[in-house]
């Protein structure tokens, strides 16, 4: 019998789809076994992701999945936008970096909170990825 | 989403349940300073007790809202930091959060109260004595 792995797709549109977002992320993880450390560390770096999206893209999506294989339990979460892009992305991932008059701890900090982090960006589009893992 | 503000004699409570959105954020911290403003309130306890998730921006509301407060002359207390909230916010960057914290909001009250009476305030002493 092949695994029933979960996937959602949440649309972030508007303020209230961060925290969609991010309790469906905490849900995930609780659901598959993680700690509450580790749910509070996704759910606030979904919720970092998202609404980096609706202040600087206006809107794009979350989606959520289920990763996990034989040796691993994975939640990998995709944050997608078809925004202006991040001009430099050195400076953006760098402490305290901020266009919009925040802490600029959003990304380096969502990087620290997750076990894998992949960020693309270029004009029209910006894609983060990350990864909570957890051996069985 | 407007929030709350309970007046204790010269101490104001409030409790912060949800996410606020921006402009959620601007109306809390109007409404704050102008009651702070008001009453001349001593003390502010801010209760985060129902928050599960603080990001850097929700961070950054609830310190500036303490700022603001502390500002007007009267002292703060962050009530109820979660301990994964903590303990994520640190992980995230180590200045995130700089106000003064309490267990519970019981907790925060004492801190407010020994503050306030070690503080001095005139019209505290003036009543005091008449
Ligand atoms: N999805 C995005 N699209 C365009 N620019 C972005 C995006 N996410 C982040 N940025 C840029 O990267 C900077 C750093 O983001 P972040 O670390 O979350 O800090 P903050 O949101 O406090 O500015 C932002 O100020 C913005 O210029
Ligand atoms: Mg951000």
């Amino acid at each position: 019998m092949p695994e029933l792995l979960v996937s959602e797709r949440i649309p972030v549109r508007i303020a209230t789809d961060i925290v969609i977002a991010r309790r469906a992320a905490r849900e995930l993880c609780e659901r598959l076994g993680f700690g509450k450390a580790d749910q509070t560390r996704l759910a606030t770096a979904v919720s970092e992701l998202a609404r980096n999206v609706i202040q600087y893209a206006g809107e794009g999506v979350c989606l959520i999945e289920d990763r996990s294989d034989g040796v691993s339990r994975r939640i990998r979460v995709v944050v997608e936008d078809q925004g202006p892009g991040i001009a430099d992305l050195g400076r953006a991932l760098t402490d305290g970096f901020s266009t919009g008059g925040g802490l600029g701890a959003g990304l380096p900090g969502t990087r620290r909170l997750v076990d894998e982090f992949q960020i693309e960006s270029a004009p029209g589009r910006t894609c983060v990825t990350i990864v909570m893992a957890k051996p069985f | 989403m407007r929030i709350p503000i309970l007046r204790l004699e010269r101490t104001l409570l409030v409790s912060i349940q949800v996410d606020l959105t921006d402009n959620d954020a601007m109306q809390f911290q109007s409404d704050l300073v102008e009651r702070v403003a008001e009453i001349e309130a001593l003390g502010v306890a801010i209760d985060i007790t129902a928050l599960d998730v603080v990001d850097s921006y929700m961070a950054r509301v609830i310190n500036d809202t303490a700022s603001m407060v502390r500002l007007l002359g009267a002292e703060v207390v962050i009530c109820g930091v979660q301990p994964f909230v903590a303990l994520t916010l640190i992980e995230m960057g180590r200045d995130l959060m700089g106000a003064d914290c309490a267990f519970n909001l019981g907790q925060g009250l004492e801190i407010l109260n020994t503050r306030i009476a070690t503080r001095g305030d005139t019209r505290f002493n003036e009543d005091e004595d008449a």
